[in-house]
């Protein structure tokens, strides 16, 4: 199929990008959008021109590495996908479709589609962990969690980080994704203790960074490749208060 | 001159060696530790455990990746799980069975004395993961629960439904941020190890280009720590990620680390088959499918219907009649084979021929959708993402695709490679697996690298060196070994040709995979030494690099790691060549059994190979580390 491309061009964060018009001819539907970019990237290099630069690395959806603006959703139409998993498919002949970088002041822009996610690090070092050694651990059959309790934590373990949470997010909040592993945690017997300090501390360090405030439009669990629910942004809330009225 | 050499394993019976090991190793005090520099190239399983807790212990640690954080790192992808002796499950397990069963599954071809030391490890691992948060599958009353996999007959794994490998590495990855917060690690995300630096022979630092902004830079340390995974991506088509290479340990090789066993690479017998010409990776269905899917081929050649209108008598469950006592769990390396041998005899199913199925309906039947839903619903969603079929109703298609490094660099029993202070841990090193890896013993190698086993050794080894000041960055050493991997930029972007480094990796990994994949014959593998050499030839002279050096350039990425393919392709089929054997996944055609299973040669073959970089790529120099059988007598396998 004919495919028309408007894609973000841009040099660095420092200089002014715009959209370009690239039209490619053989696309096939079983293509991965990727793949398509990739098609792209091809007959640029082979005319001396450069390449459009985006971030990917698993290609199957779990390393969260990729992640663009398609047509103005954050991975593109299909719900629970990432970018890298969407297929061509789901367009038709004659499409134009509209590539931008996840848009962000706490993702700025390094070149064209790449943009500097490490903001989300950031909130995971404050405190997104349980504080045990190698080495110091328990026989594993002594912290019994029951199977919902581990299913629960599961559903907001399950986040990989792309992003799209906050790319989609008009304040360009990172609730959805501080409030997964919050809750991943508290949910657990073993991350259940730190729980106040954690809470704290990572709250804190999502408001020291650019990241916006959530006004619960929850736009971030509908573009969101693992249907992380909003419900743990609450539990992220409670969890918060929980601690203030204890500090 | 091929040399013996010997890999350090400690006297004494084999449950004895690692203990007795610990017990000796030389020790650092925690004053002198602060003073000690290590650095961790890969910050997958391996890198991010082994630098969590090596920084724990109050080593200064820098970690490196490419990605553009370190969780990214391809041991998120695994999916089915991970092996550990817990025996959890009253069934027999014990820490020999687990040995056996991996010595065994690697067809006799690992070490004795590391393989039971993974076995012996793997326990604590669940238990520290546990106590990190990994959310592992339960039983309603709390407890653990576990699956089987290929090649055992125990339920030895673990998991955490169909992301066993995302969670460990969130796991080892928020240990590892711990320590960054705590200024105990300096972490370099998109950063590229161009080469590795010698000082007096030991290994000193490494040159690593800022892949944002193009520019080198150097790093010192008083050891280096590789763990940079496997090279799959070599036959371009794969399960890997896009950036996963060869080229930390290549170049290191290149500076006199020896590889050993780089032909071994197993062929995942459960993945997406290929389905266009433009194709850039093969997703991998993970092999716990094979606990409830029934393998199986029309038994007519060409059968145009589709499978629900074959009827039950026409249909070839091919593993479960070959091999009756493992059925669809047998190992991997025979499942992949059995599968090529139906796709050849025009068996094969699917748009491009290619697949056979793997059917779900018996396993609905019995257990009802629900819990298959629950075992493995990621599993199948993500299968309708990619090929737009149900997997509920209709069977999965499924291929072979390579997979995992079971080669890498040679490392002695405490994973240093034969440069002093060097390590290497995970898929970056041969040690664990043998000829052929089991399912879920991956990440179980990599944690317990990263967590158990560099600790103790690499203290051993920096035990030593206190008293050796660091090395300035302004050596002389670091200055040649940066000019020399600027002037491989440069001549990337000024060769002008035109072709891509991705068109000579597919033609690579092509020649590859028909000649050095899941059979190898003499005749074949001298074919695609050849090809391999005309290729590097072409690379050479027509390479075309848009954009510039000292600038975000992922072409150039890109080019650096197909140039170091185009040598390792070379190395890999010169092994396949000199081994006169079938082994695991490594099959010769011209040695096998009357029923087509692999034929081993234990008197002349019982032996990791370990190539020596003589500088010129084709005449690499063959090292032999024998190995020697003192507990299990080697027998022939079989999973009938």
């Amino acid at each position: 199929m004919k495919i028309h491309l408007k894609v973000w061009r841009q040099k660095n964060r420092h200089t002014k990008g715009k959209m370009h018009d690239y039209t490619l001819t053989e696309v096939d539907e079983e293509m991965s959008f990727l793949e398509m970019l990739d098609m792209l990237n091809l007959q640029l290099a082979k005319k001396g021109e450069r390449p459009v630069e985006f971030d990917h690395d698993c290609r199957e959806g779990i390393c969260g590495q990729c992640g663009v603006m398609i047509n103005g959703i954050a991975h593109g139409p299909l719900k629970n996908t990432t970018t890298c998993q969407l297929h061509m498919r789901s367009f038709k002949d004659g499409d134009t479709i509209y590539v931008e970088p996840f848009q962000a002041k706490a993702f700025p822009v390094i070149r064209d589609l790449k943009v500097n996610r490490t903001s989300l690090d950031e909130i995971i070092a404050a405190g997104g962990y349980v504080s045990v050694n190698t080495g110091q651990a328990p026989e594993a059959n002594t912290i019994l969690v029951s199977h919902e309790e581990a299913e629960n934590a599961f559903d907001a373990a399950a986040c990989i980080g792309c992003g799209a949470c906050v790319a989609t997010c008009k304040n360009a909040s990172a609730a959805l994704f501080t409030g997964a592993k919050i809750a991943q945690l508290a949910r657990l017997p073993q991350g259940k203790k730190e729980s106040n300090k954690r809470t704290i501390n990572m709250v804190n360090r999502m408001e020291d960074l650019d990241f916006g405030h959530c006004t619960n439009t929850e736009a971030c669990q509908v573009e969101c490749p693992q249907d992380i629910s909003v419900l743990t942004i609450a539990e992220m809330n409670y969890e918060y208060n929980k601690a203030k009225l204890k500090d | 001159m091929e040399k013996e050499i010997k890999a350090n394993i400690p006297k004494g019976n084999l449950q004895d060696k690692w203990s007795n090991y610990k017990a000796q190793a030389k020790l650092v005090s925690p004053n002198n530790r602060k003073k000690l520099e290590i650095i961790v190239v890969g910050t997958g399983l391996a890198g991010s455990s082994a630098a969590a807790s090596l920084a724990e212990m109050g080593y200064k640690v820098k970690a490196f990746c490419f990605q553009d954080s370190p969780r990214r790192a391809h041991s998120v992808a695994a999916q089915g799980g991970v092996n550990a002796m817990k025996n959890y499950q009253n069934d027999g397990d014990s820490v020999y069975r687990m040995f056996h069963d991996t010595l065994k599954g690697g067809d006799f071809r690992s070490r004795e004395a590391n393989t039971y030391r993974l076995a012996e490890c793997s326990a604590s691992l669940i238990d520290q993961a546990v106590a990190q948060g990994v959310p592992f599958g339960r039983e309603y009353s709390g407890y653990l629960k576990n699956r089987s996999f290929g090649g055992v007959q125990v339920s030895r794994t673990f998991y955490a439904r169909g992301q066993t490998g995302q969670q460990l590495l969130l796991g080892a990855y928020q240990a590892l941020m711990r320590q960054k917060e705590i200024g105990k690690i300096k972490l370099y995300a998109r950063h590229e190890m161009l080469d590795l630096v010698l000082i007096d022979g030991k290994a000193k630092g490494i040159i690593a280009r800022n892949l944002d902004t193009g520019k080198m830079e150097r790093h010192a340390a008083h050891a280096v720590v590789l763990a940079t995974g496997g090279f799959g991506k070599i036959y371009y088509l794969s399960t890997l990620a896009m950036g996963c290479n060869a080229s930390a340990i290549w170049r290191a090789h290149k500076k006199g680390a020896f590889m050993a066993n780089p032909s071994w690479t197993q062929i995942h017998p459960t993945s997406l088959p290929q389905s266009g010409p433009y194709q850039s990776k093969l997703t991998l269905m993970s092999e716990s499918l094979r606990n409830d899917g029934r393998i199986w081929v029309p038994k007519a050649q060409n059968d145009q219907r589709p499978p629900h209108e074959i009827p039950e008598n026409e249909r070839d469950y091919y593993l479960e009649r070959k091999y009756p006592s493992f059925g669809n769990l047998a190992p991997r390396d025979i499942a992949s084979r059995a599968a090529k041998e139906q796709i050849d005899a025009g068996k094969g199913v699917g748009a491009l021929k290619n697949a056979v199925y793997l059917d779900f309906k018996d396993a609905i039947h019995e257990y009802g959708k629900e819990t298959i839903a629950e075992r493995y619903g990621n599993l199948f969603s993500m299968y309708e993402k990619i090929t737009g079929i149900n997997a509920y109703q209709e069977p999965m298609k499924i291929s072979p695709s390579a997979h995992f490094s079971m080669g890498g660099l040679w490392v002695d029993y405490d994973l240093m490679t034969n440069i002093p202070g060097l390590f290497a841990i995970g898929e970056a090193n041969f040690s664990d697996h043998g000829a052929n890896r089991l399912g879920a013993n991956s990440l179980l190698q990599a944690c317990v690298d990263g967590y158990y086993i560099a600790p103790y050794t690499l203290q051993n080894y920096l035990a030593d060196q206190i008293q050796v000041p660091q090395s300035a960055i302004n050596h002389p050493a670091f200055e040649i070994a940066e000019n020399q991997a600027k002037k491989q930029l440069k001549e990337f972007v000024s060769c002008q040709g035109n072709k891509t480094s991705e068109e000579f990796h597919r033609e690579l990994g092509k020649v590859l995979y028909d000649n050095c994949g899941l059979s190898r014959s003499a005749e074949g593998l001298q074919e695609a030494i050849q090809k391999i050499q005309q290729l590097r030839q072409e690379f050479k002279k027509n390479l075309l690099v848009p954009g510039d050096v000292e600038d975000i350039n992922s072409e150039l990425e890109k080019a650096g790691r197909v140039a170091d393919y185009m040598e390792l392709a070379e190395l890999m089929c010169i092994d396949a060549l000199q081994r006169n054997e079938s082994c695991g996944a490594h099959f010769r055609e011209e040695f096998q059994t009357d029923e087509g299973e692999a034929l081993r040669n234990d008197k002349d073959f019982a032996f990791t190979a370990a190539w020596e970089w003589s500088g010129d790529s084709s005449s690499p120099i063959l090292n032999k580390e024998n190995l020697k059988f003192e507990f299990v007598q080697p027998t022939q396998r079989s999973y009938k």
